[in-house]
């Protein structure tokens, strides 16, 4: 066995916009923040929530009216980053706080941007900075600053004509865009590992259940009938049989190979599970279940942990009767 | 039956806790993020402490999370742990695990299982945890701002310190008795018997709160077996049937509720009977909400809490309120305890909170 001490692992980035559409109450939030205005709402205890609620919290009923809040306001809780994170407000050291606008009985979360933490207290007065583009929710406002605080270059942050700074949006807001995007570390498994490294190696490799003998390639951890590690390995042909296969005519964003073309279910010889392939080197029309196939590599200098195997291609053996894989399909 | 007489139908099928496993925790584990590694040895351990086996499940029900995974219906792979064949019946919440277990209570209560298991799975380090855990935030007005887990947890602690409900002493206090209890807890990722003075002489990550306020970043998976009446009564010598179960849930707009005590705990707690517990595993993944938590469940004064250390000892995402369960099962199992209290908590800043109180008969 090629059990490598610690399976492999390689960095996963997953990243997505996530286009929200905003209904009417936050609409009217978002709009208003375009404007360099911020609406809270009265609920039907007379505390007026700033953002504003969707739903009232003690009737249930949407807010009837929007009413103006801050835009300055005091700190309620606070606390401080001295690494920021990706995507936060700001990339240098900050604090986040619980913000009551003027007006307002409930606090927003943001950030605020004090320069060092010994200027945060709760209790001080902080304005908001608006940010350079609007139109896109929360972070229209780029952070809050402590009250009274000038730029780096002497010029007032927040200056008083901002609303004829900020043409209004021409309609309102409907629908906003958040980016997300995040980081992993992404382990495989030991069996995937050794099955990966196989690969690298120019060779296929599967592992066969202890309980039921059924050999999965690539290797699956445990057993999904069973339940049971898979730990003994099978070195395999990369010759096989087209299970069950597709023609692929749609084009989609991607697309590596013009359509039409196969992708097929290809049971390696002395496998139990078939795994998914392309299969070229013949015209689509002529695949066909029962069909041998064999894997055609990449020119080794291309060879990498992953991505070995180009397509499959026809053996021009017979075909393999239906009943040598009717339980495998 | 709920213990307490206030709520519930009068006539239900008991159900007790009868079998539970926990994977080690570690702060790398080598596992795949879908589980399989960490969940195959703790199945075949609470299979073989009960003396059955997979086909005498009658249904599974795991929590976990896509979003610590990095991956589409993780979930779904992890069911290879089972070995789902023939298929079983089998579902699956995107929270902890203690929340499957409630689904699991369920399916036994309406009849439609005899025995039941539940697990919770996280490999919290694939990712920057607490990073992940913004986008369980507000997807409209909090989360485009990615405020970290930290950052909302040392918010919710400044206002109590700064409302005298409770100080950095403290909270180190809680984290002193809570690494001090894991000492003989040999699956706990932090012990030991830093006395609180030295904890306070440590920076702080986000003041308020220190390192030791926090619960370390932790993988790890956790599995609990119910079964019904007679079939608990022959599984286990002494089972841990629940008396009371509840869950309830505080508005998901962290300025409008208030932080410094947990409403939907103490809402739990009371229709659960939480007050009768003599032994309680509280899962609280900051010191300062140990101390909103206590208050909250109105526990007796001389209950033990976290004998096992608690969330500050040992916190796999998705599986740690689910173990604090199992934890508390094994108080009375063990006859250590005749009434003992599992607590979960999921979301930002205590915001949903899930009470099992649990006892011998």
């Amino acid at each position: 066995m090629n059990q490598p001490p610690q399976p492999l692992h390689a960095p996963l980035e997953i990243s997505f916009d996530y286009t929200r559409s905003l209904g009417p109450t936050l609409s009217a939030f978002v709009t208003a923040l375009a404007r360099r205005r911020v609406l809270g709402a009265r609920a039907s205890d007379g505390r007026v929530h700033a953002p504003p609620f969707e739903y009232d919290p003690v009737s249930g009923a949407p807010p009837a009216e929007f009413t103006e809040v801050g835009p300055g306001g005091s700190v309620v809780s606070w606390t401080w980053t001295d690494g920021p994170l990706d995507g936060q407000p700001l990339a240098h050291p900050f604090g986040w706080a619980l913000i009551r606008l003027d007006g307002a009985d409930t606090a927003m979360l943001h950030a605020v941007d004090a320069g060092s933490k010994d200027k945060m207290r709760t209790g001080m007065r902080v304005t908001p900075r608006w940010a350079a583009q609007s139109g896109n929710g929360i972070i229209d406002i780029a952070c809050f600053e402590p009250e009274g605080l000038a730029t780096a270059d002497g010029s007032p942050s927040a200056p008083a004509d901002a609303d004829s700074a900020m043409p209004a949006p021409p309609e309102p807001i409907g629908m906003i865009t958040s980016p997300v995007r995040l980081t992993y570390d992404h382990t495989v498994s030991p069996g995937e590992s050794s099955y990966l490294l196989a690969l690298a190696e120019g060779r296929l490799i599967g592992q066969r259940c202890p309980v039921c003998g059924k050999v999965y390639v690539p290797p699956r951890g445990a057993c999904p009938v069973d339940g049971v590690p898979t730990r003994d390995e099978v070195q395999l042909p990369d010759t096989g049989v087209v299970t069950t296969f597709c023609v692929v005519n749609v084009p989609f964003q991607g697309q590596k190979f013009p359509s039409p073309y196969v992708a097929a279910s290809v049971l390696i010889d002395g496998a139990d599970i078939p795994f998914q392939h392309l299969i070229l080197g013949c015209p689509p029309d002529e695949v066909r279940m029962g069909m041998r196939v064999r894997a055609v590599w990449k020119p080794r200098e291309e060879w990498a942990i992953g991505h070995n195997i180009d397509h499959f291609e026809p053996t021009d053996e017979p075909d393999a009767p239906y009943d040598s894989y009717a339980h495998h399909l | 039956m709920n213990a307490t007489g206030t709520t519930g139908p009068q006539q239900m099928t008991d159900v007790a806790v009868v079998g539970f496993a926990q994977a080690p925790n570690e702060r790398h584990s080598p596992a795949t993020t879908n589980g399989v590694e960490m969940l195959v040895p703790i199945f075949g351990d609470v299979l073989r402490s009960t003396g059955l086996t997979k086909d005498d499940v009658g249904f599974w029900c795991s929590g976990s999370s896509d979003y610590l995974a990095g991956r589409a219906f993780s979930f779904v792979s992890a069911v290879d742990a089972i070995g789902a064949f023939p298929p079983v019946m089998e579902s699956h919440v995107e929270m902890d695990g203690a929340w499957a277990l409630y689904e699991a209570w369920l399916k036994i209560l309406s009849g439609e299982a005899e025995i039941a298991l539940a697990y919770g799975f996280g490999k919290s380090s694939a990712g920057t945890l607490r990073r992940v855990l913004a986008l369980q935030l507000d997807p409209y007005l909090v989360a485009p701002l990615w405020p970290d887990s930290v950052a909302i947890a040392a918010l919710q602690a400044r206002l109590g310190i700064d409302a005298g409900l409770w100080s950095e002493a403290e909270m180190a206090g809680v984290a002193a008795r809570s690494r001090a209890s894991a000492i003989t807890n040999p699956l706990a990722l932090l012990s030991g018997t830093t006395p609180p003075d030295d904890l306070l002489a440590s920076p702080y990550v986000a003041d308020p709160l220190r390192a030791h306020d926090c619960a370390p970043v932790t993988d790890g998976a956790a599995v609990v077996i119910l079964a019904a009446g007679d079939r608990a009564r022959e599984l286990c010598e002494r089972p841990a049937w629940i008396s009371g179960f509840e869950h309830r849930i505080d508005s998901a707009s962290l300025g409008a509720r208030d932080l410094t005590t947990s409403p939907s705990s103490a809402a739990a707690g009371k229709a659960a009977g939480a007050s009768r517990a003599q032994v309680a595993e509280l899962h609280a993944p900051f010191t300062h909400q140990e101390i909103i938590l206590r208050e909250a469940l109105d526990l007796a004064a001389d209950a033990r809490v976290n004998p096992s250390g608690g969330a500050l000892a040992a916190n796999p995402m998705f599986a740690a309120g689910l173990a604090r369960i199992g934890l508390a099962a094994s108080e009375v199992i063990a006859g250590r305890a005749e009434v003992a209290l599992g607590h979960a908590t999921s979301g930002p800043a205590l915001q949903q909170n899930l009470v099992c109180v649990m006892e011998a008969r």
